[in-house]
C-alpha cells in the first residue's frame, strides 16, 4: 500500500505544475490569444520563485514572486502581440527563448544551494488541491458567468464583440495576464515542492507539454485535468518501468510520455466535428479596432 | 416644457473624412418617432459610415447629432444603446460557437441570469412572430433564423430607434414578409426604424420617408410612396442605368455539363452536406441556382471546381467525360471557368498584380502565358489589358495589385478574365453581389452573351431580380438539395420562395398559420 501511495504522489506532484500551466493557457486561448511562451514564463516563474524563498526563507513569498515574474512575462507579451500587434507564434517563441536565457543568468548564484521545501500534509501539498480546484474555479467561470461568456465569445469573434462595445484588447490583456500568473505558479511549484532546487533549464518541456495539454483537452478545462494526470502518471510510470532493467532501452521510455502525448493529440484531432466547435474561432488572430 | 420634441434623432451637417475620401460630407438627416425611414444609395455612398456614427462605432469628423432635440455625443456602442438605439447589421455580429441566449446575455445591461433570458427570449420572439430556440447554437442555425437572433436581440432592449443595414438581403420572400409585419408593428408602437435597403419595391412598399445618399452627399429627401422604382434608382446613381438586354431567342443545343446524383457529406459541423443532385446544362443555355445563402451553395460550387473532390468521377460530367475526380486545372482543360463567390482571397490574391492573378488561373490553358515552365509577363499583361478595356475595369496603375480594386471593379476583372477565354462552360457564384447597378448590368450582359455563343452558364445567386434578367431556368437549392430546374416564365418569386424554404419550414408555416 505504501508503494501504491508513493507512485500516486509522485504523480500527483508531476500532474499539478502541467495542470497549472495548462488552465491558464486554456483561458488565454479561450479569448482568442495564442501564447506559446508557456515555458519561457515557466523557468521565470522557478528561478524567481526560489530566489525569493531563498533570501526570505519564505515559501509564500517565493510563489507570490513566480506569479510576479509570470505575469511581467506575459505583460511583456500582450504589449508585443496586443498593443503593437507583432506575430503572436513569433512573439511567443521569442519569450520561451528569453525566459530560457534570462532564467539561466538570474539563477547563476543558486545553482547547487539548498532549497526551501513547500510544507505538505502526508506528502499532499496544497497546490495539489489547489490546482483541482482552480480547474472547477476557471470551468464554472468560463461556462457559467457572464465576464467568462465575454472571454469566449471574444474568442470566438473579435469584430462582433468589438461591434458590441466590448474592450477586446483590455479582455484578452486580463486573460494573458491570468496565464502568465498560472505559468510562473507552474514553474514555482517545480523549484519549490517537486524538486526544491536551482537547475538550469528545469521546466525541461514541460510548457510544452502544458500547450499541448489545452489542444487535447480541446479547451475544456476538465480535461485538463485527464491530460495532464495521465501524462503525469506515464512519466512516472517510465521511471519506475527503468528501474527493473526489462531491457527496454531507456531513452525510450523517457520519451514515452512524449510519444503518447502526440498520439493522444493526433486521436483528438481527428475528431474534426468535436475540435470545430470548441477551437476558439479567432485564436492566434491579431485584432485592430477601426476608428 | 411642449411636449415630445418632433424628430426622435437628428444628424445635421455631419461629416466623415477617412484620409482623402469623405465619406459623409455634410449629411442631414432627421428621423420622427415611429416612422420608417429609408436610406438609399449605391455601394460606397456612405450609408453604411452614417449609420455606424450613429450607433456610436465611429466618430464624426463634424457635426452635430441630436437625440429627441438635444445634442449628444455618442462614444461607443454601449451609449448608443442606453439612448435606445439598436442595430441589425448586414453582416451578423453573432458568435457562432455560443447559444442565442449566450448572445443575446453579451448585449444586454445588468444582471446574468440565462434562465429567466432564455424565458424572455421565448416569450418576446413568440410574441413578434419571430420563433427562437434560446438554447440553440448560432452554428446550427439557418441565415433567416440568425438575423431574428439580432432582431429579438434589440427588441429585447426596447429600442426606440432601429436601425436594419440590408436586412431583406439574406432572406427568403416569405421570411421578408413577415420581417415587414414585424417593422411595421414596432413603428405602431412608437418605434423608429431606419432602413437600409438596395431593393426599392420594399422600400416604397414599407417606408414612409427617404433620405437618398450619393457620393457621402444627401441629394434628395423623398417620400418613396409617391416615387417609382425608377425614379428612386434615378437619383441614387445620378441618371439612367443601362438595361440588360437578353436574347431569349438563342439556340438551345447538347448537354455540356451534368450532374448526376452528386452526393457530398458535410465539411464540418457548421457545413451543408449535397443531396443527390442532378441538373444538366445545355449549350447556349443560363441555368441559374437561387437559395438563401448557406444552403450548400458554397459546397455545390466546390464540388463543380474541383475544390472538393467527389466520391465518383461520374457524379459530374464536362462534355460527356466523367470529370468528378479530376483537378481543377484538368476540369479548365475540358473548356470549363468558374468563378468563386468571394473575389478577394479566394477568385484573386489580394496582394498579386492583375497580371500575376491571370496567370493563376489560365496557365493551364493557355500556352502565351507559360512557355516550358517560364511565366511569360508579356502574355499575361496583354490579357489583363485586354480584359481590363472590355470590361471598363478602373485602375490607377497600368498592372496594379487586385487589393487596391474596388469591389465592383474587382468583379468585373474576375468574371472578364474567365469570359476572355470563352470558355465552354461558365460556372459562376453570385457574380454580382455587392457590386453597383452600373457593373452589375455589364456583367449580366457579358454572362448573357457567352450563352448566346454557345456555352452552358450556371449561375449561383441569391439576388432574384437577377435570375429573373438572365436565367432561361432557374432551380432552388434548400439543405443541399436542388429542385427541378423549371423554365423562367414559369417561375415567379412566390414559388421560389417557397422552394428556398423547403418541405420542412412549409409545414411549420401552415402549423403557424393554423395556430
Amino acid at each position: 500500500m505504501d508503494m501504491f501511495y508513493a507512485v500516486a504522489l509522485t504523480i500527483m506532484t508531476a500532474a499539478t505544475p502541467l495542470l497549472l500551466a495548462a488552465v491558464g493557457e486554456l483561458v488565454v486561448e479561450r479569448s482568442g490569444v495564442l501564447n506559446l511562451g508557456v515555458e519561457g514564463m515557466m523557468i521565470m516563474g522557478a528561478v524567481c520563485g526560489f530566489g525569493a524563498a531563498f533570501y526570505t526563507g519564505s515559501t509564500g513569498i517565493g510563489l507570490i514572486a513566480s506569479i510576479a515574474a509570470g505575469v511581467s512575462m506575459s505583460l511583456l507579451f500582450g504589449f508585443l502581440t496586443l498593443t503593437l500587434v507583432s506575430n503572436q507564434v513569433a512573439t511567443g517563441l521569442a519569450l520561451t527563448l528569453l525566459g530560457l536565457g534570462l532564467s539561466g543568468l538570474i539563477g547563476e548564484g543558486f545553482v547547487g544551494q539548498p532549497g526551501v521545501k513547500l510544507w505538505s500534509v502526508a506528502g499532499i501539498d496544497p497546490l495539489i488541491p489547489g490546482a483541482i480546484l482552480l480547474t472547477a474555479a476557471v470551468s464554472y467561470f468560463l461556462f457559467r458567468s457572464k465576464a467568462g461568456l465575454v472571454i469566449r465569445a471574444v474568442g470566438d469573434s473579435h469584430v462582433s464583440a468589438h461591434s458590441l462595445g466590448y474592450n477586446v484588447i483590455a479582455v484578452r490583456y486580463l486573460c494573458v495576464m491570468f496565464g502568465g500568473a498560472c505559468a510562473g505558479l507552474a514553474g514555482g511549484y517545480l523549484s519549490l515542492a517537486y524538486t526544491p532546487q536551482w537547475v538550469e533549464n528545469m521546466t525541461a518541456g514541460r510548457g510544452w507539454i502544458a500547450l499541448a495539454l489545452v489542444v487535447f483537452a480541446s479547451w475544456l478545462p476538465w480535461r485538463a485535468v485527464v491530460g495532464a494526470y495521465l501524462f503525469g502518471a506515464i512519466s512516472i510510470l517510465s521511471y519506475t518501468v527503468q528501474t527493473f532493467a526489462l531491457g527496454i532501452p531507456s531513452q525510450f521510455l523517457s520519451s514515452l510520455p512524449y510519444l503518447v502525448t502526440i498520439i493522444a493529440l493526433v486521436v483528438i484531432s481527428g475528431n474534426r466535428a468535436m475540435m470545430r466547435a470548441n477551437t476558439p474561432a479567432c485564436l492566434g488572430k491579431p485584432f485592430v479596432p477601426d476608428r | 416644457m411642449t411636449g415630445e420634441p418632433e424628430y426622435l434623432l437628428e444628424a445635421l451637417h455631419v461629416a466623415k473624412v477617412f484620409g482623402t475620401l469623405r465619406a459623409n460630407d455634410d449629411v442631414t438627416l432627421k428621423v420622427k418617432p415611429g416612422e420608417i425611414h429609408a436610406l438609399l444609395g449605391e455601394n460606397g455612398a456612405g450609408k453604411s459610415t452614417l449609420v455606424k456614427m450613429i450607433y456610436g462605432a465611429l466618430q464624426p469628423t463634424s457635426g452635430e447629432f441630436r437625440w429627441l432635440g438635444k445634442p449628444v455625443h455618442i462614444p461607443n456602442p454601449a451609449a448608443a444603446r442606453k439612448l435606445g438605439i439598436g442595430m441589425v447589421f448586414q453582416h451578423f455580429s453573432l458568435f457562432e460557437a455560443l447559444t442565442v441566449a449566450e448572445n443575446i446575455a453579451l448585449a444586454m445591461p445588468g444582471d446574468f441570469d440565462l434562465a429567466a433570458l432564455s424565458e424572455r427570449i421565448s416569450r418576446v420572439s413568440k410574441d413578434y412572430g419571430l420563433p427562437l430556440e434560446p438554447n440553440a447554437v448560432v452554428a446550427d442555425l439557418s441565415v433567416g433564423e440568425r438575423q431574428r437572433i439580432e432582431i429579438v436581440r434589440c427588441l429585447l432592449q426596447e429600442p426606440r430607434l432601429l436601425i436594419m443595414d440590408e436586412p431583406t438581403a439574406v432572406l427568403t420572400p416569405q421570411e421578408a414578409d413577415q420581417l415587414f409585419r414585424t417593422l411595421a408593428r414596432l413603428a405602431r408602437e412608437g418605434c423608429a426604424v431606419l432602413y437600409i435597403s438596395h431593393r426599392l419595391e420594399e422600400v416604397k412598399r414599407i417606408c414612409h420617408n427617404a433620405t437618398i445618399l450619393r457620393h457621402g452627399k444627401v441629394v434628395a429627401n423623398v417620400d418613396p410612396t409617391l416615387e417609382t422604382a425608377a425614379s428612386l434608382a434615378r437619383l441614387m446613381v445620378g441618371g439612367d442605368i443601362h438595361i440588360v438586354k437578353s436574347a431569349r431567342k438563342h439556340k438551345i443545343g447538347d448537354v455540356r455539363l451534368r450532374l448526376d446524383h452528386l452526393n457530398l457529406p458535410p465539411d464540418g459541423p457548421f457545413s451543408v452536406g449535397l443531396k443527390d443532385i442532378s441538373l444538366e446544362v445545355r449549350a447556349g443555355e443560363i441555368i441559374a441556382i437561387a437559395g438563401v445563402a448557406g444552403n450548400g451553395q458554397s459546397e455545390l460550387f466546390d464540388a463543380l471546381s474541383g475544390e472538393r473532390e467527389l466520391a465518383r468521377a461520374d457524379m459530374l460530367l464536362i462534355d460527356g467525360t466523367p470529370s468528378g475526380k479530376s483537378g481543377i486545372n484538368e476540369r479548365r482543360d475540358r473548356g470549363a471557368a468558374f468563378v468563386p463567390e468571394e473575389r478577394l482571397g479566394h477568385g484573386a490574391v489580394p496582394s498579386f498584380s492583375l497580371s500575376d492573378n491571370v496567370v493563376l488561373t489560365r496557365h493551364s490553358t493557355d500556352e502565351t502565358l507559360v512557355k516550358s515552365g517560364v511565366v511569360q509577363k508579356s502574355g499575361a499583361t496583354e490579357v489583363s489589358g485586354r480584359v481590363s478595356t472590355s470590361f471598363d475595369v478602373r485602375k490607377a496603375k497600368p498592372d496594379p495589385e487586385a487589393r487596391s480594386l474596388s469591389g465592383g471593379n474587382l468583379q468585373k476583372f474576375v468574371i472578364g478574365r474567365e469570359l476572355d477565354r470563352k470558355p465552354g462552360i461558365l460556372v459562376v457564384n453570385q457574380p454580382t453581389w455587392g457590386v453597383d447597378a452600373g457593373a452589375s448590368a455589364t456583367i449580366r450582359q457579358a454572362i448573357i452573351d457567352l450563352a448566346r455563343d454557345g456555352s452552358a452558364v450556371l449561375v449561383i445567386s441569391q439576388d432574384l431580380d437577377e435570375i429573373f434578367e438572365i436565367a432561361d431556368r432557374i432551380a432552388v437549392i434548400s439543405r443541399g438539395e436542388l429542385s427541378e430546374a423549371h423554365p423562367a416564365s414559369q417561375m415567379s418569386a412566390e414559388k421560389i420562395g417557397l422552394l428556398m424554404a423547403g418541405a420542412h419550414e412549409v409545414k411549420e408555416a401552415r402549423h403557424a398559420h393554423i395556430a
